[in-house]
């Protein structure tokens, strides 16, 4: 049902010959296994599992204890194969269901699979045809519990999954964090009918309620009303229409607004009111209007008397009837406001038509225990949001026309919430939501585009980016709130796609080879400061070590320019005290006190940085006494640090006496390296690796240090920690700079101490 | 003390015929004389209004002076219906008959003459309210409802009639109050009391609940609503009604929670209502009034419209509890053409006639539990000469609830805020 027979636009044509680009839709097919299907009234969800082989780079590192000979490195990059797991959802047409089953059965290589799990309303109607063309025995699962499981599954992982939906704000998406307890919460689900969930635990839901005032209303009696036979069709005629021809409004019967209740003029007081006393022809636009208006208006007035009786606030919305239209979500979304005077608020899904089709896919593959690890969405596999119907928003689609992806890559380690976080619930990791601010989003995008690619930078990895940039161009919401953090996340998925583990690889070799070769130098100018100007050359260092960024690209001119550019030239360039951000006098005079116990350094760069930066900065601490745990990124991203690069002990051959220390600090566990969980270069504070929770919470860290400007400024800058924290960045871009009112290479030094409240601790 | 005399023991309660028989008393007539003639309902009253009973004379000294002049109206503007109650004494003496004003006499005449009002308005005499007392005076309720749309032949007429050089208020409720008021002045140089539609629907409902309390109880519920053969309308005494859900069932609807005589909140409403009802059947079926509506859905079969649980599951949700004969989508088989060109209009005036009756019980169920509160008494004009919509709201609170929530129904269901505009005749602001 629902062909899409009126679709005649010259975009659209392609739909009915369809020829399957098989390496952009099915993809990673010859592993798939665990294949599970939700068949709707119109559309299709396919899932399945499937591995993935990487490229990662690995640090092989040479024994050094034999004489030193100039010239040769100091260790070397190679790279490896790597399997990871990943997770395929595609959305097409129920129309296509033929064609994509017969394609799956080609490229099915290795099949031990003997079933498919099967959910939603189509699923009997397509039961033979999907036992014939796949040879797979259909397993039926409840599409309530398939719902609810898929539902669990996308809070819990993807970042941004929720949102709320403003129509006539600055950014009309406004996304939600992940927390990792999304219980309790109500689900409507708005399909033909109203259901009404309550949703407890991973396991326990009840379906409390529900109407049967739903989709199938609006469509059916939008049908009869209008002689408009598609949904999409309808919302768009309710989209131009003006309900107040149709219905009653307050003022109709009071003549303004009925003060004392408070209740305003404009107020539907009778649905079709109008019709019932007026004796003339209504237009279809203002008869779908008002059925739309009656419907969701109902709808959420149940919603808020549900979620009140049982204490709710975290309301979800889904079902065909909301699946990314923007017209039902704004009036869903002003219905509950209205109702709940802003209590409680709509909530909306990117993934929300997926949930079955995730659902399912969980039921069968519940003996791989897939809720034990952490997932995360793969910005350079997914489509992102969309609306399902292009005429209702017309945005470039991607060249798979109709069809939707969503891929997510099992994550190693499991993500949780540093706890040093002093709110997690409200904590956000971006400083800036680029969406919210359209000058801040076109320079962003752009800048992203115009960065200088390296040469041996495939062509296809160009072309994706730039699409996704396009795609984010147009729907700035399509992976959640765009931020830096997004936008450079898209960049390593995309990367990671093309197999480049770590293009950076060679770059940072070189750097780390030049930079230990200095280090023992820069030690011993130190020692002969006094304290006072020893601390300031440190945190000098390391401020300095910040403006070796490759990520940035005013500093990669300077260096392929003059690839001299060293420690010393950078540090010229820092701007002199009084800093933009500026509270190294409180630091000092915290550092004239007593030892931290345990300071938590989540490094940025990897080479000068690193090395000249960081390691004499941590070495000062350990001198003191203080613990320190050095978190890196756990894959590659741009020239971070990575944990599999260059640790003290490999470079300390090259000076013997260091060698000691810091392995010494190694072997005595005064220093512990640990992954953060992340391959991206902004840090979000509420997905980090679990071993890193651990060892922060066993060792009573009392210091945080946050450097560069993807970790400590796009993102964190704002994120209060309920013990000490340092965050210190040099700004290499002017425009981030003069947002911040300052200059090119202007310094933050930001330190804070929380307010110690009463019961805490 | 008490003197009888000729039209109080008319019988016939042709208005006309007794006001045409010359009073021949020296005294002003007693309101507390009661006849007794009429029906056995009139026993209740007669006892109620014997135990009340005061000397004439101090009735004159303590009631004449707070006593508002004649004629004595509660008006109640609603989005498609306006609702008048008149009250006509029956206790007339030949000096008041002499001194009364002949635009009085005549819209006493017309009113009471007639069961209809031009092409539209129609006096619903099974509601009438005979021998009841008001501010010492004894006479007739009456209950007279026209469309809002018709209201501008209504103050016409009132013009026509002098109304306006009789006094100078007339108490009114509802949204027409405000947004007629000036229309009132200049059509029919008349000025009118505002009142809170709210107020007056709780007042009117106790005050109506309060004088009749026997014959045909002012309150009553279905017993087996679903069963054909076996449901029944039983009395239910409300003398304790309190904490109650007024759920009033207009144009649109609005939900009350009434804790005690003054003390009630709004608690929600919604827009789906009867106008709701009329209108969507207007637009499906072109019928053009309620009755027309009424008549149809009472002809039709909604299964046919809606889609039930079984129909998706082929029997009963069980997991959730669901029976087969639940409506999973109201129009829901309207979706599939076929389905569009198989129904008839009566099908579809039942189907919305169940979807609109269904959400409103649905809703009002909701309330009462957030409320807390297990009586439900529904009231307002989408319920008269409804059984359908009565039954089905019976039938789905006791169920859905498991028979913890009770549905009662008034019998003055489209009257009260009329009534209650009335009552406030005697405090003028």
């Amino acid at each position: 049902m629902a062909l899409s027979g009126g679709r005649v636009s010259g975009s659209h044509s392609m739909d009915k010959s369809i020829t399957l680009p098989p390496d952009e839709i099915f993809r990673n097919l010859e592993n798939a296994k665990r294949f599970a299907i939700d068949i709707g009234g119109s559309l299709t969800k396919l899932a399945y599992y499937s591995t993935v082989q990487h490229k990662v780079a690995k640090v092989r590192s040479f024994d050094h204890s034999a004489k030193e000979t100039d010239g040769d490195p100091l260790y070397e990059i190679s790279v490896q194969e790597e399997i990871t797991a990943r997770l395929h959802f595609i959305k097409f047409e129920n129309a296509y269901i033929e064609t994509c089953l017969d394609f799956i059965k080609d490229h099915l290589v290795n099949t031990e699979t003997k079933v498919i799990k099967a959910t939603g309303g189509g699923a009997y109607k397509f039961k033979d045809l999907i036992e014939k063309k796949l040879k797979l025995k259909v397993d039926k699962e409840d599409e309530m519990t398939c719902l609810i499981k898929g539902c669990n599954f996308v809070l819990k992982n993807i970042p941004h999954e929720a949102f709320v939906y403003a129509k006539h704000a600055d950014s009309e998406f406004r996304f939600q964090n992940t927390h990792p307890d999304i219980f309790p919460y109500l689900l409507i689900n708005i399909g033909s009918g109203v259901s009404i969930v309550k949703v407890e635990s991973e396991d326990k839901f009840e379906r409390i309620g529900g109407s049967s005032i739903g989709g199938g209303t609006f469509w059916g009696l939008g049908a009869l009303l209008t002689k408009t036979k598609r949904f999409d069709e309808l919302l768009q005629l309710a989209s131009k229409g003006q309900h107040n021809n149709v219905d009653m409004l307050v003022k109709d019967i009071y003549g303004g607004a009925y003060g004392s209740l408070g209740l305003t003029g404009d107020l539907i007081a009778s649905s079709f009111g109008k019709s019932a006393t007026t004796d003339k022809e209504f237009s279809k636009e203002d008869m779908a209007k008002s059925l739309l208006h009656m419907i969701s208006n109902d709808i959420g007035q149940l919603a808020c008397l549900y979620a009140k009786l049982h204490n709710l606030t975290r309301v979800y919305f889904g079902g065909f009837f909301i699946r990314g239209h923007p017209v039902t979500m704004h009036t869903i979304t002003y219905s509950i406001n209205f109702f709940t005077k802003g209590e409680v608020q709509a909530l909306f899904l990117r993934h929300e038509g997926y949930l079955g089709a995730i659902g399912a896919f969980l039921k069968g593959a519940e003996e791989d225990n897939p809720n034990q690890y952490s997932w995360g969405e793969n910005y350079a596999g997914s489509s992102g949001l969309m609306s399902v119907s292009p005429e209702l928003n017309p945005v470039q689609r991607a060249r798979s026309g109709t069809f939707d992806m969503l891929e997510m890559d099992r994550l190693e380690r499991q993500l949780v919430n540093l706890p040093l976080l002093q709110d997690a619930t409200s904590y956000i990791p971006d400083t800036m939501d680029l969406t919210e601010d359209a000058l801040a989003l076109k320079r962003a995008v752009a800048s992203q585009k115009d960065q200088p690619e390296a040469a041996e930078r495939a062509e296809k990895f160009r072309q994706k980016y730039r699409h996704k940039l396009q795609t984010l161009r147009h729907q700035p919401f399509a992976y959640g709130s765009l931020t830096v953090r997004s936008l450079l996340d898209t960049r390593e998925h995309c990367l990671n796609e093309f197999n480049f583990p770590d293009p950076y690889s060679k770059i940072k070799q070189k750097e780390n080879d030049m930079a230990l070769k200095y280090y023992l130098k820069v030690v011993k100018a130190l020692e002969e400061l006094s304290w006072e100007q020893r601390q300031f050359i440190l945190v000098k260092g390391l401020l300095a070590g910040n403006v070796f960024d490759w990520g940035a690209k005013a500093v990669s001119d300077v260096l392929e320019s003059d690839p001299e550019f060293g420690f010393e030239q950078a540090k010229q360039q820092l701007q002199e005290r009084p800093w933009l951000v500026d509270s190294y006098n409180q630091w000092i005079e915290r550092m004239k006190g007593p030892p931290h116990k345990c300071a938590l350094f989540f490094v940025d760069n990897s080479g000068i940085d690193i090395i000249l930066g960081v390691f004499p900065f941590i070495r000062e601490l350990m001198i003191r006494g203080t613990e320190v745990v050095l978190a890196s990124n756990s894959g590659p991203a741009l020239n971070d640090v990575t944990n599999t690069g260059p640790t003290p002990n490999q470079k300390a051959p090259s000076v013997s006496q260091e060698q000691t220390h810091f392995q010494a600090a190694l072997k005595e566990d005064r220093l512990a390296l640990v992954q953060s969980g992340s391959s991206s270069p902004c840090l979000d504070l509420s997905r980090l690796d679990k071993v890193l929770a651990t060892v922060v919470r066993e060792r009573g860290t009392d210091l945080v240090i946050i450097e560069g400007m993807g970790r400590a400024i796009h993102t964190n800058y704002y994120a209060r920690l309920s013990c000490e924290s340092l965050k210190l960045a040099v700004i290499k871009n002017s425009w981030l700079a003069e947002r911040l009112g300052g200059k090119i290479f202007s310094v933050v030094f930001k330190y804070e101490v929380p307010l110690k409240t009463h019961g805490e601790h | 003390m008490l003197t009888l005399n000729g039209f109080h023991c008319s019988e016939e309660g042709c208005a006309e015929e007794r006001e045409e028989v010359p009073g021949i008393m020296s005294e002003p007539p007693s309101s507390l004389i009661t006849t007794a003639t009429k029906a056995a309902g009139c026993c209740a009253l007669k006892e109620r209004s014997v135990s009340k009973s005061t000397p004439v004379i101090q009735r004159l000294d303590s009631t004449k002076k707070s006593r508002p002049p004649f004629p004595w109206f509660g008006m109640d503007i609603g989005g498609t219906l306006v609702k008048l109650v008149y009250f006509e004494p029956k206790d007339i003496t030949t000096e008041e008959e002499q001194e009364e004003v002949e635009s009085l006499k005549s819209i006493r005449h017309y009113l009471t003459s007639h069961t209809a009002y031009g092409k539209t308005g129609i006096r619903d005499v099974h509601l009438e309210l005979l021998d009841l007392t008001l501010w010492g005076r004894k006479g007739s309720l009456h209950f007279i409802r026209f469309p809002t749309h018709e209201l501008p032949i209504f103050l016409q007429m009132g013009r026509d009639k002098h109304f306006s050089s009789l006094h100078s208020t007339l108490c009114a409720t509802g949204g027409g109050a405000f947004k007629y008021e000036e229309g009132f002045r200049t059509m029919a140089n008349l000025k009118l009391l505002k009142l809170d539609e709210l107020d007056c629907l709780i007042k009117g409902v106790l005050y109506i609940d309060s004088v009749v309390s026997s014959g045909q109880s002012e309150c009553y519920y279905f017993e087996h609503p679903t069963d054909l053969e076996r449901y029944e309308q039983k009395a239910y005494n409300l003398e304790n009604p309190y904490p109650l859900l007024l759920v009033n069932i207009g144009s649109g609807v609005s939900i009350l929670a009434v804790y005690s005589k003054d003390n009630y909140k709004r608690v929600t409403g919604t827009s789906l209502g009867g106008g709701t009802f009329l209108g969507l059947c207007c637009l499906l079926t072109g019928c053009s009034s309620f009755e027309e509506a009424l008549a149809m859905a009472t002809e039709g079969e909604s299964t046919r419209v809606d889609k039930l649980v079984k129909d998706i599951y082929g029997g009963d949700y069980e997991r959730f509890g669901l029976p087969g004969w639940a409506v999973a989508s109201s129009f829901g088989n309207m979706m599939c053409k076929e389905k569009r060109d198989s129904v008839s209009k009566e099908d579809l005036a039942r189907a919305t006639l169940v979807t609109i009756t269904n959400n409103i019980g649905s809703i009002t169920r909701m309330c009462a539990l957030n409320e807390n509160i297990e009586r439900v008494v529904f009231v307002g004009n989408f319920l008269r000469v409804n059984t359908l919509s009565m039954k089905l709201l019976s039938y789905a609170l006791d169920y859905w609830s498991k028979g913890q929530l009770k549905a009662l129904f008034l019998r003055h269901e489209g009257y009260f805020g009329a009534v209650g505009a009335l009552l406030e005749l005697s405090n003028p602001c």
